[in-house]
């Protein structure tokens, strides 16, 4: 999370004829090597074994035993059996992603240019819920917007819930994704506010006078490097969640990371169409995020 | 290895070249430093003299070439190995300790006793001592540049070298610090280079000042010299100020060679030039010319223009002249006179000079 | 939303008691400090579920911890009275403390290389490095039970303790890089140089000077790390075989009923992180003011 709050670029040293980058490639290399061959065997490695067993069959009537192959149909299957779970992951994670954006700029801002000298105690503020563990959090929400709840019980005597419930409804899924990632958004918008000038933020509330156009041409555009990497940060792992839609949402209409986490560690026999709905998320993911970088580079984000 | 630290003698470097992947900084370079001189690399950014520093200090290796202290061959050995301590541009103090720590760095790294000691008698030349204890981080950018100072002298190098030192400060602290750097040279008796792109604090401050281009010497020598008598088109504009014109030469009178320039004669002492016959540049400082109403009396040296513009700076007057070529030439005129020529835009006047002070140099491009 | 609309000069000039109408001046007010507001409704909103936390963790609750009951001091008392819990915090931290100190070494090796050297394969290395970021854990989880199953089960490689840690490991590596390289790439390489040139050998200058100036950045990283690790449940459900860490405890134990017990534990580790972060830019700002 500090990561992206901590980047501060430098600019280059001034002056033509100096050159620091050393050209040493063998002590770059044994720096390297340790990171490169962890990556390397713990990450890359386990995709390419994941990507393998994709593509298995199943021997038939020995239900938990695969053969190699190259069985494309594991795609199709899985893609057509469970188009509608990718639908709600990528939809409860977009929607989650906006209401994240929604909620994390004006205390980004807040923390930027208003805060003065409570800017470190909101900074802690932001970070510290983090410290209690995710799933107690999420288990809370589901004691705060149970039936019994303040929040249901107030909305229902203004009779505003159509159903009378939001617990074990996609509402409480997005609610708990946007509660989760929320922090994520906040702190690399707030770094890139802070990055940017309040001065010209000021001149540009001297040209327009109108306060919501300075926001719209000045401000946003340069919190444009924070706001992406914060919707990605939260986009990411919301699309992948399952925790939330357990102990929140409904008993059928779950997404993708539930069936496969259900698949892997439940069903029998799942590895291959768990195996292959797992890369078809992270491809669709991954493409998302180089659509995005190819726009906007890799240097703000990394 | 101690061999390169006990080094002692004048700096001497060899056909020094260094090529980056894709230019060449530092071309084919020689120079000889003298033990105890304050010298100065005088050049535009990218001429490659900030290279050379650094291939002094050993943060760069040079291609091919060789660098030497005394009969000490340095190349090829770490910086922490020799002689030799920089101040860099941007002080690069150590953030994280305090004045003293900064400054005794050098000494403690070299196993000495009373590095402390030694720090503190360093603060003392360069009047530190009541920040001794604080970080850098809290001292000005004039303070941050005598720490800088200090904790390279603290180590009494054979050769201290500037990096370019006073160009983050304004232009009073410069002249001060100026004064300071000459007066501390002259105290510790060490050799200094200093590498600047300010052709001023290289003429105030060196005994030896060596104009770069390109990744070579165009000239070296003593700053007056190089100022009277620049030998190359690149030094008469980049030290000082120069009147300069195309012309070609006609023929010899005496000691002086006769040109034609912009359709008037002028005449350049033979030993005033670096071309002997046929197409030159003439040149003339501008505060050699002075400027005429009317035709003078006499054998040429002079030319006629039209005053561009006219301004009284007080010690002097400076005019600016269109030449017929359409190039314009200056004049800086004490105020000497009583009554002052009055000269106004438009007015078509007539610029005269000492022919002894012309100075001839070649074209550029027609150089071998 | 920054600036108040400054009245034009000639206007308040011209009208020395020109005072705008009272609903103007609340709107003025109102747009300035909107954003306060918002930020302190949504700082609320995030401690909203850690309040719940704390306060149920005093819930003389059932079989469930779900609706309030009555007031007790006794999951405060004994929190490891529930079969488990202590023993999978025990783990939870046992974990995160070796992931976070192989991370950051691995990790700050790979930033210095990244940030001071120039090699081949420097783009493919940041490509390497920030793919496992956009990777969703539940992905890294698959594969990694994949290639711990059917490849290093093999060679004698359970599943269990040190898969987890593996595991944490792995996902700590790119967020520490990231955290130490924008440390680095804000020093002056010139402060090395000038070490360099004040007679530090190698050694010398990283330890008395690189080192300590990417120091603060490495302990962020750590924090980082450590948070990550400690917290994680997805990668750790899928690689922990039997072993059970806090967080899988609770996910596992929410099926029935989260006992209180967890509810203390959870808090404690809160309250104990923000008295450490707190303390620590305390000591940071008392320090300063000294040497000032």
């Amino acid at each position: 999370m500090s990561a992206l709050a901590a980047h501060t670029p430098t600019p280059a040293p001034a002056g033509g004829d100096e050159f620091h980058t050393r050209r040493n490639g063998k002590m770059a290399f044994l720096l390297m090597l340790p990171g490169l061959l962890w990556l390397g065997l713990f990450f890359v490695l386990p995709l390419y074994q994941l990507f393998e067993v994709s593509l298995q069959s199943r021997y038939p009537g020995y239900p938990g035993y695969y053969y190699r192959d190259l069985n494309f149909h594991n795609y199709a299957q899985a893609l057509t059996d469970y188009a509608p779970h990718f639908a709600r992951s990528f939809g409860y994670a977009g929607l989650a992603t906006f209401f994240a954006f929604v909620l994390a700029y004006p205390l980004a801002y807040a923390m930027a240019f208003k805060a003065g000298k409570w800017r470190g105690l909101m900074m802690i503020c932001v970070i510290a819920p983090f410290f209690t563990s995710f799933i107690l959090r999420t288990f809370a929400w589901s004691q705060i917007l149970a039936d019994e709840g303040f929040v249901v019980r107030f909305l229902n005597f203004f009779h505003l819930l159509p159903s009378e419930h939001i617990i074990n409804t996609p509402v409480a899924v997005i609610a708990g994704l946007t509660y989760n990632f929320l922090p994520f958004m906040v702190l690399p918008i707030y770094a890139s506010l802070e990055r940017a000038d309040a001065r010209v933020i000021e001149a540009g509330g001297d040209l327009y006078a109108n306060g919501f156009t300075t926001f719209r041409t000045v401000t946003l555009p340069m919190s444009m490097p924070g706001v992406l990497a914060g919707t990605l940060l939260t986009f990411i792992p919301a699309a992948g969640d399952f925790v939330n839609m357990e102990l929140l949402g409904p008993q059928r209409g779950k997404m993708v990371g539930n069936v496969i986490n259900d698949q892997f560690l439940t069903v029998p026999g799942g590895y291959p169409i768990a195996a292959a709905l797992s890369f078809t998320l992270m491809a669709a993911i991954l493409i998302l995020v180089f659509l995005y970088v190819r726009r906007f580079g890799t240097e703000e984000l990394v | 290895m101690a061999g390169f630290r006990g080094a002692q003698g004048n700096l001497r470097l060899e056909n020094v070249t260094k090529e980056f992947t894709d230019f060449l900084a530092v071309d084919d370079l020689s120079l000889e430093v003298p033990r105890g001189s304050f010298f100065a690399l005088l050049g535009p950014s990218g001429c490659g003299k900030t290279t050379t520093l650094r291939m002094v200090a050993g943060l760069e290796q040079p291609t091919t070439g060789r660098v030497f202290i005394g009969d000490t061959d340095l190349t090829g050995s770490r910086p922490y190995e020799r002689p030799v301590n920089t101040v860099f541009q941007s002080y690069a103090l150590f953030p994280h300790l305090t004045i003293r720590e900064n400054v005794a760095f050098g000494p403690k790294r070299r196993k000495q006793k009373d590095a402390l000691k030694l720090a503190d008698e360093a603060l003392e030349l360069v009047q530190m001592t009541q920040f001794a204890g604080r970080k850098p981080a809290q001292l000005s950018g004039g303070q941050q540049q005598r720490v800088a100072c200090a904790r390279a002298l603290v180590n009494h190098p054979e050769v201290l070298l500037l990096d370019e030192p006073l160009g983050a400060l304004d232009l009073k602290l410069r002249r001060e610090m100026q004064v300071e750097l000459k007066r501390i040279q002259t105290e510790v008796g060490l050799t200094f280079v200093h590498v600047t792109h300010d052709q001023e604090e290289a003429m105030t401050m060196a005994d030896t000042v060596a104009v770069m281009n390109q990744g070579r010497i165009e000239q070296m020598g003593p700053p007056e010299v190089l100022y009277d008598l620049p030998k190359t088109k690149f030094v008469a504009n980049f030290v000082g100020q120069s009147n300069m014109g195309e012309g070609k030469i006609t023929g010899t009178d005496g000691d002086f060679l006769v040109a034609e320039v912009y359709g008037s004669t002028v005449r350049i002492r033979k030993d005033r030039t670096t071309v002997q016959s046929g197409n030159l540049v003439f040149g003339v400082r501008p505060e050699k010319v002075k400027v005429s109403r009317n035709k003078p009396e006499g054998i040429g040296n002079d030319v006629r223009g039209i005053v561009k513009d006219v301004s009284f700076i007080g010690v002097a007057t400076s005019y600016l002249l269109e030449m017929p070529s359409g190039t314009t030439w200056s004049v800086y005129e004490q105020n000497l006179d009583l009554d002052r020529i009055d000269l106004k835009p438009g007015d078509e006047a007539w610029m005269i000079w000492d022919a002894g002070h012309a100075f001839g140099v070649e074209i550029e491009g027609e150089q071998s | 939303m920054s600036t108040v609309q400054s009245t034009p000069p000639t206007q308040s000039t011209s009208s020395a008691g020109y005072k705008p109408s009272f609903l103007k001046r609340s709107q003025l007010w109102l747009a300035s400090h909107f954003s306060i507001f918002a930020a302190v409704a949504v700082l609320l909103y995030l401690f909203l579920p850690v309040a719940y936390v704390f306060v149920f963790s005093f819930n003389d609750h059932g079989k469930t911890n779900i609706v309030w009951r009555s007031f007790t001091w006794k999951h405060w008392q004994d929190p490891c009275r529930v079969p488990g819990a202590c023993d999978s915090l025990v783990v939870s931290l046992e974990v995160a403390i070796i992931a976070t100190v192989v991370s950051c070494i691995i990790g700050t090796l790979m930033a210095l290389a990244l940030v001071r050297y120039q090699f081949r394969g420097k783009d493919a290395s940041n490509m390497l490095i920030f793919v496992p970021m956009a990777t969703p854990e539940i992905v890294m989880g698959a594969s990694l039970l994949t290639i711990f199953v059917q490849g290093f089960a093999n060679i004698g490689l359970d599943l269990g303790f040190w898969t987890i840690v593996i595991a944490h490991i792995m996902f700590c590596i790119s967020f520490v890089v990231v955290t130490v390289r924008a440390r680095i790439l804000s020093l002056d390489p010139k402060i090395e140089e000038a070490a360099q040139d004040l007679y530090a050998g190698p050694l010398g200058t990283f330890w008395r000077v690189t080192f300590p100036l990417i120091l603060p950045g490495v302990l962020g990283a750590a924090m980082l790390a450590f948070s990550l690790s400690f917290d994680d449940f997805i990668i750790t459900n899928f690689v922990s075989g039997n072993e059970s860490t806090f967080p899988k405890f609770v996910y596992v134990s929410a099926k029935r009923g989260i006992p209180a017990e967890a509810n203390v534990i959870g808090f404690s580790m809160f309250v104990i992180a923000v008295l450490l972060v707190v303390g620590s830019q305390g000591i940071s700002a008392w320090r300063k003011s000294k040497t000032a």
